[in-house]
């Protein structure tokens, strides 16, 4: 799966995307979420507080609990704040 | 319907963009222009985004647009980068045969424009920059078109 990150999310994470392998583990975004924050660092810090994050799944804007298939594209940023 | 959605750093102009969108049967063009508001020592924005997601939601925010009122064309045009106070940074046009449907729709998606496309507003002050907080009141605002 490509996981892209924006904004501050991008800036917390040190990158603005990186590869990770699907694993029946990942069912779901927050099986992934919860992955990411074992990492510590960054990644604990944007992770640990889902509430302030936002996730779309293949570019549809998605929740904790849509299940993710290899080839994803999923993507972590804050609420939106464009217009 | 004619649709015209672009994402890019130049500016644009406001008359060419009606001009675009007049056509037989149009009586009406109602347009929202939003700019970088300057006060509180704010010098500029700077604007990210999620390029292909932006432009696949707002394609749907359009569609859903289109499904709620009758509608002869829409222009979008959002701009990134960073722009200085006084700069537009977003347009919205919309025609129809009568200005309560263009009224509407152009509201309509300002609302959704704010609380689902993915863009993003870093702050400058100083020389310094600090990301844009996300009001409730928007989506408050985006609440009032939720059919129940």
């Amino acid at each position: 799966m490509n996981i892209l990150y924006f904004a501050w999310v991008r800036q917390k994470v040190g990158r603005s995307e990186e590869v990770i392998e699907h694993t029946p583990g990942l069912r779901t975004v927050g099986d992934l979420a919860a992955l990411l924050l074992k990492r510590g660092g960054g990644y604990g810090e944007v992770f640990s507080d889902l509430s302030r994050l936002r996730v779309a799944v293949n570019q549809v804007h998605a929740g904790l609990d849509t299940v993710l298939a290899s080839g994803d594209e999923v993507a972590f940023f804050p609420p939106v704040t464009g217009g | 319907m004619i649709r015209n959605i672009h994402i890019q750093h130049e500016d644009f102009d406001v008359s060419d963009e009606i001009a675009a969108l007049t056509a037989d049967g149009v009586g009406a063009v109602a347009t929202f222009t939003g700019m970088v508001r300057g006060g509180d020592d704010l010098t500029a924005l700077t604007l990210e985004h999620y390029p292909g997601m932006t432009e696949r939601e707002i394609g749907r925010i359009v569609d859903e647009a289109e499904s709620r009122w009758p509608l002869q064309g829409v222009t979008i045009i959002h701009r990134i980068g960073r722009l200085v106070v006084g700069e537009r940074i977003v347009l919205v046009a919309v025609a129809a045969a009568h200005r309560g449907a263009a009224f509407s729709a152009c509201e309509f998606l300002m609302d959704y424009l704010k609380t689902r496309a993915p863009f993003w507003k870093q702050e400058e002050r100083d020389g310094r920059s600090c990301w844009v907080e996300h009001r409730s009141s928007d989506e408050e605002a985006a609440s009032r078109w939720r059919k129940t």
